[in-house]
């Protein structure tokens, strides 16, 4: 076993450990502090796998920006733990069964069809080469993101202004 | 070298509970959060993908998807807020406006 799966391991259990909790956690401020624990174990994984541009992104817009504007609401909005309510018999006798089923297709194909898939050699400069593509092949879809970024702007102004 | 399918195994697990936690949650936030749990699944498997060919589109895809989950959350939270404002709750149960 070498030091590098051992990595890996350790984050991918830290990653499931966070999943898990987030579901299990009654108060959403504790799913939201096991979501942050699950990002920042996904952008070790994002460096495992050589992509430092993602990983760095993924902390500061994931679990810097997304997540602070997630705490805040949750601390603006005063939620309170959830309310417990009975499970329907349909979510109890379908619902549980079929999430596991997804859970374990999902998984078991996706292993089964990517088996004989290995890494490509390691590329130098593979940061380097997203630049070049983000800001020269996708540079139309990339300015329209700033659009996209900007309507989501004004939506939640308007969304969240009080009525006068 | 850790095998690609460890990766994408993680990606479809990790999809899994957020697909458990959007249908089992009580909380219209922490539903939110699943459905980003989901995106960030999506998102391993992209830069997992882009290890395994060797091409940088994957991280390109990935950039995206944050960029589009970002607006969501932005868009989301102010909906969630308004939602709270008129009726007092959080409980999805409870926002059923569309409901006939």
């Amino acid at each position: 076993m070498t030091a590098e799966l051992l990595v890996f391991l350790a984050l991918a259990g830290l990653a499931l450990a966070g999943a898990v909790s987030l579901i299990l956690q009654r108060h959403p401020i504790h799913s939201a502090l096991s979501l942050i624990v699950v990002m920042a174990a996904l952008a070790g994984l994002y460096l495992l796998l050589e992509a430092e541009f993602v990983a760095a992104i993924q902390i500061i817009v994931y679990a810097g920006a997304i997540m602070v504007l997630f705490v805040f609401v949750i601390m603006l909005l005063n939620a309170g733990a959830e309310e417990h309510t009975d499970f329907s018999r349909m979510a109890r006798y379908a619902g549980v069964p079929l999430t596991g089923v997804l859970l374990l297709v999902l998984t078991f194909h996706v292993a089964r069809a990517s088996a004989a898939m290995t890494a490509a050699p390691p590329v130098e400069g593979m940061t380097r080469r997203v630049a070049l593509l983000l800001f020269r092949d996708f540079a139309f879809p990339f300015e329209l993101t700033s659009i996209l970024i900007l309507v989501a702007l004004l939506g939640a102004m308007v969304l969240a202004k009080r009525d006068s | 070298m850790v095998p690609i399918p460890y990766y994408l195994a993680l990606s479809a697990v990790l999809f899994g509970l957020g697909v458990a936690g959007f249908v089992f949650k009580r909380n219209v936030l922490t539903v939110f959060m699943a459905i980003e749990l989901m995106l960030n699944a999506v998102n391993l498997a992209f830069v997992a993908f882009s290890r395994a060919l060797g091409q940088p589109e994957g991280q390109v895809f990935v950039f995206f998807v944050i960029v589009v989950a970002a607006a969501e959350a932005a868009v989301g939270l102010g909906i969630v807020i308004v939602i709270a404002r008129n009726r007092q709750s959080l409980n999805v149960e409870r926002i059923n406006l569309l409901k006939l």
